[in-house]
């Protein structure tokens, strides 16, 4: 993987890492190929210090973890977060990683299937599992939603505090911290559960989101897409749901743009029985005032026979809030440089994409 | 007694696993042997729980163990150890 001078991204697929680059308006082409064969489950890159981590899950070795060292040629493999014997449960996969604050040089988080909650404070060489929320008699109500067991698949730290976190779990609600993950607080109220009695459909321990995103520069500001709709958070308040979504609320992935919390993207699919485009077309729904009105973005995305799923990480924005990418189930890959006024379909047919990551910039 | 253990070549990807002979009763002693040597190995081939990854295939004696409690079964002398891919994946 190299660190070059135009813009790329990073897209962990079921056979790999790939790297793309831009090579003119519109056009990014693969630029490198790591872990060739092996399934890559997550990605970051640390802005902090410009390390590339990699999480894979080995078809019959299990859950690993990979860091390349800024300047590095070669990737190290490193410890991957491990519950105790003890503590019942293995980790069947790295969801969720992110880094920890500016202040907190060498922290960072990762969330697994089953849904523990892991911290590093050396850089991943080594790693603790977070066992106030696992030991949270509230965890005996999560249940799995997108795999066989409850798992952690967004981990948002405010970038103001970082000892203030977020983590949302399916499904098992959403659950902050604000010291550090020392003590942990229920905060799905206001979710709504479809798939629940109507009785329990508001209770926070057995909601699904899908995904949780944290607005940079408004940090108090969160938008979630979650099993059967979309739902956003302003400061303590309860979520409240947006029910505007023109094609569908029910989707995987979400993003925030990096400065205007209002404006939010969403990629739908048909209800949680089927999981396909509806109408086997894909589309981008925008918001740019709060989910008060959605435009449908269709330019440049196929709109007829599409049947891609954008999982839950595999739409990534970058810091500059144009630049927007996502793959797909079925190997499609497209970015916008507009904001997704106009989508450009890429020139590389992929394996199944898992995650894509924007490359932070060289601080 | 002295136990031969082999591993899967698919493993020399990841890192080294070569032959051994190790004293051992049981074919967990034989891994926890092996381990002392490649410490990198234990998360290759069994869970946080002690159980051998599922998608590996113990072989004792040259039979395929499939019993929950292969790996803690006591040896026959002479048995030797294979640690196999299972033929699953893609």
């Amino acid at each position: 993987m190299a660190n070059p001078d135009p813009p790329a991204f990073f897209v962990g697929t079921r056979k790999g890492l790939f790297q793309l680059a831009r090579q003119a308006a519109g056009e990014w082409l693969p630029i490198g190929h790591d872990f060739v064969g092996d399934p890559v489950t997550q990605l970051l890159h640390d802005a902090r210090d410009g390390s590339l981590y990699a999480a894979l899950n080995l078809g019959h070795f299990g859950p690993k973890l990979h860091r390349l060292a800024p300047g590095a040629a070669d990737w190290e493999e490193i410890a991957c977060p491990a519950f105790q014997e003890t503590d019942g449960a293995s980790v069947k996969e790295i969801w969720a990683l992110e880094a920890g604050g500016a202040d907190q040089p060498g922290r960072l988080w990762a969330g697994t299937i089953p849904g523990g909650l892991f911290r590093s404070d050396d850089a991943g060489a080594s790693w603790q599992l977070v066992r106030s929320l696992w030991e949270d008699p509230g965890r005996a109500k999560w249940f799995g939603g997108g795999a066989d067991e409850p798992a952690i698949h967004s981990i948002c730290v405010h970038p103001e505090d970082s000892r203030e976190l977020l983590v949302g779990v399916s499904c098992g609600g959403a659950w902050q911290s604000r010291d550090d993950g020392a003590t942990w607080q229920q905060v799905a109220q206001g979710m709504r559960a479809a798939y629940l009695p109507e009785e329990q459909s508001l209770e926070p321990d057995s909601q699904d989101p899908h995904m949780i995103v944290r607005c940079p520069a408004q940090p108090s500001e969160l938008w979630c897409q979650h099993h059967n709709g979309i739902f956003k958070r302003s400061g303590d308040a309860d979520w409240t749901e947006v029910t505007t979504a023109p094609v569908s609320a029910f989707g995987f992935a979400c993003v925030v743009h990096p400065t205007d919390p209002q404006r939010a993207w969403f990629v739908p699919g048909t209800s949680d029985q089927c999981r396909l485009p509806v109408d086997a077309a894909v589309v981008v729904q925008h918001t740019r005032d709060g989910g008060a009105s959605f435009e449908v973005q269709r330019e440049g995305l196929p709109q007829s026979h599409a049947h891609d799923i954008v999982l839950r990480h595999a739409l990534a924005i970058d810091g500059g809030g144009e630049r927007l990418a996502f793959g797909s189930t079925c190997g499609g890959l497209w970015v916008t440089e507009d904001g997704g006024q106009a989508w450009q379909i890429q020139a590389v047919r992929l394996p199944p994409v898992y995650v894509v990551k924007w490359q932070q910039p060289a601080s | 007694m002295l136990v031969r253990v082999r591993f899967t070549p698919q493993l020399r990807r990841f890192l080294e696993a070569p032959p051994a002979e190790v004293e051992a009763s049981s074919a967990r002693e034989a891994l926890e042997a092996v381990f002392a040597d490649h410490p990198r190995l234990r998360a290759y081939l069994l869970d946080e729980q002690g159980a051998l990854n599922k998608h590996f295939a113990l072989f004792i004696g040259g039979e395929l163990a499939r019993d929950a409690d292969a790996l803690d079964r006591p040896l026959a002398t002479g048995q030797h150890l294979d640690l196999m891919q299972a033929l699953s994946g893609g």
